[in-house]
């Protein structure tokens, strides 16, 4: 008979290594931004600290928080109507049967299956056929297109380790659906619900794409700010802009360990 | 019998999902049956002038490319975040490790973008390196070709693969794993047998929400890329933007969406079939 250690897949030695070599490849250019952002000069080369960059981030780049207010405020309004909308909509697919259902789930599911780039498109299409202004307007709208079929997909995951039979008990015992709704469905779906907004929020904060075409002049986000800059090559604005939003990751990050659960399965 | 609430619940979601989503893709697949109008737009009148217009070499090469670069930024990624997910799941420090994948995955990918040309531009600092160690004599160009277009797409779609990964990963009973070894597995049979099929729809995610993304790119190519890697997005993006040719960009669209589309669909066909292979094995085991 073989002998074999049986503890050798406790050790688990070569995806130790893959993992180690994913590590260097995050964290190596991260790391490079944070010094980079504290460098005096403009170069590559290490020239002494010096918080230049940072002052001119806060003090001289007004452009660029006219465009952090605004896609704050997108990010805000698109995940609490997403939320609402897809909430209800994956109470509705979950647990009833009707027609159109088949429609629905179909239309909702497809622009999870779609380049982000057909629904930027098609929609500028339809808001230009339509005559309708490019703006802040039509980003929001076309953020909460593509932030609804998350929501309702992670909801209805949460849905789904839901006890029917309470719901029925509720009925029985005289609940009108509202009270079903508010007191025993919204409260029971509530950890589902916050995965899907907080998705909902960071994925309309980051997404550059579908915002891409459906902006209009001085209607500018984050994402667009900062691919305007890179394009032209390495500015050390960035750089210091890069070090803010590493921060606010990790802020998102560990707020958002609790709801990953619903996100990813 | 309660009442059906169905449609009243759904009703928000039908409305908005119908008018701005499938109103507008009705509206692209008619447009590329229209007629181009010379000032930008269309003419109401039927034309396929756009459909023959993607027999164009020039169309035909990018198509290539941009499978090309998905398939092989996709292989990558799966090759590196399986294994990486797999670390994860059986590590003492699982959430430690998770919040490692959440910050680059939370952090904006233009930044992350642009950390590579800060390293690898002409005047990044790989080249400074290189020059101060005296390696060559000249900055070289590393970016603006296809393989730093494949190698910066894998890059900045890996954490959404190795994420799902780790939550079906951390989901499998490993004791099974040990099991096959017992009964005289190799180590390497053992995973391929065992863990990999069982583990398939986290791969299935993991490649949708990798392939999907790169299939239908536009900033990366722009970014890193050279005028060997221009990609499907970029011609759409230049047909709508600068030639406004718009029925022509809707058919290049519908060309993309069924490119992506076949790709899914035989992925999850061939990934059904494993799985399918792996119940029958059960049930005759049973």
């Amino acid at each position: 008979m073989r002998k074999h250690n049986p503890k050798a897949f406790k050790r688990n030695t070569v995806s130790l290594y893959f993992f180690i070599v994913t590590m260097v490849i995050f964290y190596l250019p991260l790391i490079i931004l944070i010094v980079l952002s504290f460098n005096a000069t403009k170069g590559i080369s290490w020239d002494g600290f010096s918080l230049r960059w940072y002052n001119e981030l806060f003090f001289k780049s007004s452009k660029l928080w006219t465009a952090f207010g605004n896609t704050m405020l997108i990010a805000l309004l698109a995940a609490t109507i997403s939320t609402v909308i897809g909430t209800l909509g994956g109470i509705g697919l979950y647990w009833f049967k009707f027609r159109m259902k088949k429609y629905i789930e179909i239309a909702s599911y497809l622009p999870l299956i779609l380049p982000e780039i057909i629904i930027g498109i098609s929609l500028l299409i339809f808001f230009s056929g339509i005559k309708f202004k490019l703006g802040l307007i039509t980003i929001l709208i076309a953020h909460i297109t593509f932030c609804l079929p998350y929501v309702l997909f992670i909801v209805m995951a949460r849905l789904a380790e839901f006890d029917y039979s309470i719901i029925e008990a509720a009925h029985d015992l005289g609940a009108r659906e509202r009270d079903t709704l508010l007191k025993i469905i919204i409260p029971v779906a509530l950890p589902g619900v916050a995965s899907g907004f907080l998705m909902a929020f960071t994925l309309s904060l980051d997404d550059f794409l579908i915002t891409f075409f459906v902006s209009g002049k001085g209607s500018s986000t984050l994402p667009l700010e900062i691919y305007n800059m890179i394009r032209f090559g390495v500015s050390p604005v960035v750089n210091a802009l890069s070090v803010i939003l590493i921060v606010g990751s990790l802020a998102l990050g560990l707020l958002s360990k609790k709801f990953y659960k619903y996100m990813f399965s | 019998m309660k009442k059906n609430y169905g449609q009243i619940y759904t009703a928000p979601l039908l409305i908005w999902i119908t008018v701005f989503f499938v109103v507008p893709i009705a509206i692209i697949l008619m447009f590329s049956f229209l007629k181009k109008d010379v000032h930008g737009g269309v003419e109401l009148k039927f034309s396929i002038a756009a459909y023959k217009a993607l027999f164009n070499p020039y169309i035909i090469k990018v198509a290539f490319s941009t499978i090309f670069i998905s398939i092989m930024a996709t292989l990558i990624i799966v090759f590196l975040a399986l294994p990486t997910a797999y670390y994860m799941a059986r590590s003492k420090f699982k959430d430690f490790l998770m919040l490692l994948i959440i910050i680059p995955f939370w952090t904006n990918f233009l930044i992350r973008i642009y950390a590579w040309i800060a390293i690898l531009g002409n005047n990044g600092i790989l080249n400074n390196i290189l020059l101060k160690l005296g390696l060559t004599d000249h900055n070289i160009q590393f970016l603006y070709n296809q393989w730093t277009v494949i190698i910066v797409m894998a890059y900045t779609y890996l954490p959404f693969a190795i994420l799902p990964l780790f939550s079906t990963i951390e989901k499998f009973d490993f004791s099974l794993l040990e099991a096959a070894r017992d009964l005289g597995a190799t180590k390497t049979k053992a995973i391929l047998k065992i863990l990999l099929p069982n583990v398939m729809p986290g791969i299935t995610t993991a490649v949708l929400f990798t392939f999907i993304p790169v299939i239908g790119n536009y900033a990366v190519p722009q970014l890193v890329g050279g005028s060997d890697s221009i990609m499907i997005g970029n011609i759409i993006t230049h047909e709508i933007m600068k030639t406004r040719n718009w029925p022509l960009a809707s058919s290049i669209s519908l060309v993309l969406t069924v490119l992506s589309t076949i790709g899914v669909m035989l992925f999850m066909y061939m990934t059904r079939s494993k799985t399918d292979n792996l119940r029958k094995v059960r049930e005759d085991a049973v």
